[in-house]
């Protein structure tokens, strides 16, 4: 072994613990972000935190598989969404039987017709609606297309990144999103203004 | 207003939000939406909608969540 192996050898390690920190720290950063995702897809906030700390366990033991300078939020949340269908926190894929949705106007029209046309002008006209009723209409969508909503619409993710973290088209994202999004809508209308 | 356009108008209203339309589709939309405040109500009220639903849904982490993940640094991968 030549004099100058252990140096080397430390200053390897030594770089790599800087990497790994600054990968730590990083992550660390999007735990807000992670957790928002995880909390609307799981029912509660105690499932919501142990499948986020999952997450980071694995990420962190798995630190080394990470690209850097690519997207780090659509990879953690791809390590999350995997362990939440590990966990079979999601309602098995059986053959869909979900009731067609209304269409894009539907719960705009009922509230037209309760609160008058002009109402749909106001910022206020949604307020009608209690943040519970939202976040319960949420929670009825069926999880394959609620994952999608909740990625794109609530996790601000492209359509490629969600495309990405499920492992799916998007071409599929979007039809699940769009189906989604109907969904919710119905629901609101059901719910809300009943 | 006849109902054609408006029909069209409401099948598309997500790709028009969502800036997925082509140049074309997104020009023949916004000629529909400037002449027709039926439709141009419920866009707006689609991009109301979107933004309550994530301000709604957006819950913060619970207190004490992050020194747990803090402390799972340092992981080994064999752990």
């Amino acid at each position: 072994m030549s004099e100058t192996e252990p140096a080397t050898e430390a200053r390897r390690i030594a770089a790599e613990a800087r990497d790994r920190a600054r990968f730590e720290e990083e992550a660390l950063a999007l735990a807000d972000q992670v957790y928002r995702v995880a909390r609307r897809l799981v029912s509660s906030r105690e499932e919501a935190e142990d499948l986020v700390q999952e997450t980071y366990a694995r990420a962190f033991r798995s630190w080394r598989s990470f690209t850097p300078g690519t997207n780090m939020r659509a990879w953690m949340l791809r390590i999350l969404t995997n362990l939440n269908v590990d966990r079979g926190r999601r309602i098995q894929r059986s053959p869909q039987t979900q009731p067609l949705e209304e269409s894009d106007y539907y719960l705009a029209n009922k509230l037209a017709s309760a609160a008058g046309e002009e109402a749909l002008e106001q910022e206020q006209v949604v307020e009608r609606m209690s943040q519970d009723s939202i976040v319960n209409a949420l929670a009825e969508i069926q999880p394959q297309f609620r994952e999608v909503v909740v990625l794109v619409d609530i996790g601000d993710f492209t359509y490629a990144d969600a495309a990405q973290i499920l492992d799916i088209p998007i071409g599929t994202v979007m039809s699940r999103l769009h189906r989604g999004r109907r969904a919710l809508k119905q629901k609101l209308a059901e719910e809300a203004l009943t | 207003m006849t109902r054609d356009p408006c029909d069209k108008c409401e099948e598309i209203l997500q790709e028009f939000l969502d800036r997925t339309l082509t140049n074309e589709e997104w020009a023949e939309a916004e000629s529909h939406l400037l002449g027709c405040d039926y439709c141009r109500r419920r866009y707006r009220f689609e991009e109301t909608l979107r933004r309550y639903v994530k301000t709604s849904a957006a819950e913060r982490m619970p207190p004490g969540l992050m020194e747990k993940l803090q402390e799972l640094r340092g992981l080994d991968a064999t752990a």
